[in-house]
């Protein structure tokens, strides 16, 4: 098996999953990898581990290079299962003389192995780590990136920066480098990424690339702990991840709702054709069909978010209440919001996607509608009525009329 | 005295218990805690505190 080089003495020894399709809720669709890297000097250092059940494969690669006793330091990025699940198999087998983390990664080992004993080397800010004449780490704190304990860590010579779970994307492929494989396939599951773990963490991700911008690192590569290592335009993602913490709006609209008779679905395709009216970009997701994850990578970047569900037991069907709860998690932020759906007798669902809309801070600009039953032509006129108020607000949006 | 707590993370300030880990004694309330003084969970700052 011929190593994957970075740069010289530099290697990727990851694992790649081409099974795992949820993670943790989180539909992964094209499998995803756990990247860890190996640099050799005079220390020999390895840049985190996989997730248990992929040890063997990560002992494989490093094998392939060096003998796993004489990897010296253990750097720990980042303490979530998916890396450090193997990790106490990884110790007991290097014996490593350091396992170098921040100061809140300490903390979170301890809680996740229990094992104080172990060698820790908290870095503090700035910190520089010499691992012989060649190789030069140092190491960026990025708290809530997107855990307490994230880490970056920077080699300087090789101007190579891990990044841990920033930048990275879910995509298993035999390919490891952003030049090798589809970019719209690449471009989507980093979108896909953002928007299911760090949309709530934007304006740390803003500072972030503020701070980092600041520092004048020069960027040759950035090689996250997911996906493929960016090497021929790690600018490409510092770009989308600049737009997305800023939340601006592709002035598309999203009709999300689920429905029990088709009544609902009758008003959302009124709304769409309200919409189609304007001139808007729209999609209609219903949440039988559409994963909560894949839902949320469109409202990433949607202009305006138009929620339908109908009344069950008084309350809301379960498919909306989890993804009401899912969204609320993520924060987006900068939407225009508007709700509806039929019901029989009581009709409570529609004031309550109003309310976690505007819990949300979206811009509601309608009351909502609400329908008995089933809808008749007057009322889907409504509908698409809706529909034109909606376009038009996103119109006037894009115009700069008035903030969305 | 009035909780607070952080908008980033969630951690909320407790004037009873202080954040003595990190220098702020039980009983200091939140006009009293250091400017300089960071969220102990995501190091945000005070500014990210909101009331509670
Ligand atoms: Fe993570
Ligand atoms: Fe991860
Ligand atoms: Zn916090």
């Amino acid at each position: 098996m011929r190593p994957v080089e970075l740069s010289k003495n530099v290697y990727w020894v990851g694992a790649v999953d081409w099974l795992t399709r949820d993670f943790h809720g989180y539909s992964t669709e094209r499998g995803t990898t756990y990247n860890a890297y190996l640099i050799i000097d005079e220390k020999v250092t390895l840049i985190d581990t996989v997730k248990s059940g992929y040890c063997h494969e990560l002992m494989h690669r490093i094998r392939n290079i060096i003998d796993p006793k004489k990897i010296d330091y253990l750097i720990v990025n980042h303490v979530e299962m998916d890396h450090s699940g193997s990790l106490p198999q990884v110790v007991q087998e290097i014996q490593p003389e350091k396992i170098i983390c921040s100061k809140m990664g300490q903390k979170a080992l301890t809680q996740h192995f229990h094992q104080p004993d172990w060698p820790y080397h908290v870095v503090t800010p700035g910190e520089e780590l010499r691992l012989g004449p060649n190789k030069t780490l140092s190491f960026v704190e990025t708290r809530m990136l997107h855990w307490p304990d994230s880490m970056f860590s920077y080699l300087k010579e090789d101007q190579i920066l891990f990044s841990s779970d920033a930048f990275g994307e879910h995509l298993a492929s035999s390919e490891r480098f952003d030049d090798e494989v589809n970019q719209d396939v690449l471009m989507h599951e980093a979108t896909k990424y953002y928007a299911n773990i760090l949309t709530l963490y934007s304006p740390i991700v803003k500072k972030l690339i503020a701070q980092v911008e600041a520092m004048h690192l020069p960027l040759k590569m950035i090689a996250p702990d997911h996906g493929i290592i960016w090497r021929k335009n790690p600018k490409k993602i510092i770009d989308a991840y600049s737009r997305w913490c800023v939340n601006e709006s592709n002035g598309k609209a999203l009709v999300i709702y689920d429905s029990m008779w088709h009544s609902t679905e009758m008003m959302a395709k009124s709304i769409a054709g309200g919409l189609q009216d304007k001139g808007i970009s729209y999609k209609l997701l219903n949440l039988q069909v559409n994963h909560h994850s894949e839902v949320m990578c469109d409202v990433l970047e949607a202009g305006a978010v138009i929620l339908g569900c109908p009344t069950l037991n008084n309350g809301l069907l379960p498919r909306m209440a989890g993804f009401l709860m899912y969204m609320r998690g993520l924060r987006p932020t900068n939407k225009i919001g508007a709700a509806f759906g039929s019901y029989g007798w009581s009709g409570e669902a529609v004031k309550l996607m109003n309310t976690a809309m505007s819990e949300m801070n979206f811009r509601l600009i309608h009351p909502g509608l609400r329908v008995q039953y089933v809808p008749e032509h007057g009322q889907l006129q409504e509908c698409v009525e809706l529909g034109h108020i909606v376009g038009q607000a996103l119109l006037d949006a894009k115009a700069g009329n008035k903030a969305v | 005295m009035k909780k607070h707590r952080c908008q980033i993370c969630g951690y909320d300030y407790d004037p009873e218990v202080g954040d003595p880990d990190n220098g702020v004694a039980p009983g200091t309330a939140w006009e009293d805690v250091p400017d300089d003084w960071a969220c102990p969970i995501c190091g945000a700052g005070k500014d990210a505190f909101d009331e509670l």
